[in-house]
């Protein structure tokens, strides 16, 4: 663990796991979604079902989707909030199968009506790992430069997207690769070292059989 | 972080004649790649947000189930009103104050800084605020002191746990009183054998504290475990700089903490499934909130 792992997050409180990671998943599907939510359906699994409503994790997922981060002091408010920005909102429980206890399904519909499903757990410190979108499985934080790649699955596009990133100078740390079945939809998701530029993404985006690119940047403190 | 114990950082210390904190910060950029001034800086944002913190306090603001508010205000209270009578003195009742206000704000969904977690972040801001108000030493100093409190939290954190579901509270609160043992020992001038030995004595003095909110919340028994892990920071910054030694090598303290935790029941590591949280009362308190 770092020095300000130790000492930090600075957040609001009263758990780290319960309420600053509940804000973190919020904050990363609404970066996923890449537009204003206007809609969603929060379903709580395990613990997060039990004490969920005692540690704020409720207020904290709608204030991660409103963009709060863990430190915002309009945490607890963010009821109140999200129904002055116009996001409706509904709460469930649901028991998933080895899920982590502190587990949320995120059903969220854009201003535009797109429609996005997240699955994301809080495993402890503020740290969040997403583990589902739109049903295929990933694994990653949103602590790295992400790139979220939706293609149809044929041959060669593993090839075409990395060739684009090595002229970048982009540096892939981890790389996952996912689909729903041979010749239907595929998931690329790619942790980089380097920031990846918006004419990058756009580059991405206009290949043959890319169907949508999402790309997450840490943000500078 | 490259150090595995305190005893490594001790000879550092010795033999190259660096100061704790120092030994720490050099650390903190060699594994981040930041400079001196860009994690100074970080630290002087993380100071200044636990200074905030304590000054926001609310003393009508009660958590949401209720259980917890309002006691850090009573103490405050009494502190400045019989203060002639207490047993304690003025300077920890003020310290006792200041971590029943900060571990209810938590509660109360306030900012706080986790140190090293949300339930036990009280410990630190209760021994370091009075000390910088009363004793009024350099800013720069406090900094020092929070390098001290975070490098002892690693070397915890390494070598056993700082997290309540897998050590119980000794992990938590244990943790967090040691890192404000050694920060005070510290600022009163003790060196680096001073400081790691006021963290072992704080710990083994909670070793062995289980998890066991009510309800599963942050708040019963935790508010006022805050103010144990003060006090005993204090008292065992006082002993150590009254020479007072612990017998047990402070490296050999963490292990021991490690093994009680391993051997703890999860039952009594934040389950909520025994001690407190399974009295009668605890159970009624969680039947009516849930």
């Amino acid at each position: 663990m770092n020095l300000f792992d130790i000492l930090g997050p600075v957040m609001v409180g009263p758990s780290s796991s319960h309420t600053a990671g509940a804000v973190r998943i919020g904050y990363i599907a609404r970066k996923l979604l890449q537009e204003t939510p206007v809609k969603v359906e929060i379903l709580l699994h395990g613990s997060f079902a039990t004490t969920g409503v005692g540690h704020g994790t409720d207020r904290a997922l709608i204030a991660g989707l409103l963009g709060m981060k863990p430190d915002d002091i309009r945490i607890p408010h963010s009821f109140e909030l999200a129904k002055e920005s116009g996001l409706a909102f509904s709460f469930g429980t649901v028991n998933l199968r080895d899920a982590h206890p502190n587990t949320a399904v995120l059903k969220l519909v854009g201003e535009s009506g797109k429609e996005m499903e997240v699955q994301g757990v809080s495993i402890g410190g503020g740290r969040v790992l997403i583990q589902k979108l739109n049903g295929m499985e990933v694994n990653f934080s949103g602590e790295r430069n992400t790139l979220v790649i939706q293609n149809l699955d044929t041959p060669g596009s593993v090839a075409k997207v990395t060739s684009i990133l090595f002229w970048k100078s982009v540096n892939i740390a981890t790389m996952q690769l996912c689909r729903d079945k041979r010749g239907g939809y595929a998931m690329m998701v790619l942790e980089t070292d380097e920031e990846i530029w918006e004419s990058s993404v756009r580059e991405l985006q206009n290949l043959d059989g890319v169907l949508q690119v999402i790309y997450l940047g840490i943000e500078k403190e | 972080m490259s150090y595995q114990s305190f005893e490594e950082i001790i000879n550092v210390c010795t033999s190259e004649n660096k100061e704790f904190w120092q030994v720490i910060l050099e650390e903190d950029i060699a594994e981040r790649n930041v400079t001196i001034e860009e994690s100074m800086h970080q630290m002087q944002r993380t100071w200044e947000a636990m200074l905030n913190s304590a000054e926001s306090y609310e003393g009508d603001l009660k958590s949401q189930s209720g259980l917890v508010g309002g006691d850090g205000q009573k103490m405050a209270d009494y502190q400045a009103n019989h203060g002639a009578d207490s047993l304690c003195g003025s300077f920890v009742d003020e310290c006792i104050a200041g971590a029943l206000q900060m571990g209810e704000s938590n509660a109360c969904m306030k900012r706080i800084v986790a140190a090293p977690t949300a339930g036990a972040c009280g410990v630190l801001p209760a021994v370091l605020v009075p000390y910088f108000k009363r004793r009024c030493p350099e800013s720069d100093k406090m900094l020092k002191a929070m390098y001290v409190a975070a490098g002892i939290g690693q070397i915890i954190a390494h070598r056993s746990s700082i997290s309540g579901a897998a050590g119980g509270c000794q992990a938590e609160i244990g943790s967090a009183s040691s890192m404000a043992a050694g920060a005070l020992v510290y600022l009163q001038g003790g060196d680096c054998k001073m400081i790691v030995n006021a963290a072992a004595m704080a710990m083994k003095n909670l070793l062995g504290l289980v998890c066991d909110p009510v309800a599963g919340l942050v708040e019963v028994p935790c508010v006022k475990r805050n103010v144990i892990g003060t006090v005993n920071a204090m008292s065992c910054a006082d002993m150590t700089m009254a020479g007072i030694f612990s017998r047990i090598p402070p490296d050999q303290v963490i292990d021991a903490m490690k093994e009680v935790g391993d051997k703890m029941d999860s039952s009594l590591r934040e389950t909520a499934l025994g001690g407190l949280a399974q009295t009668p009362e605890g159970i009624r308190i969680a039947a009516q909130l849930l």
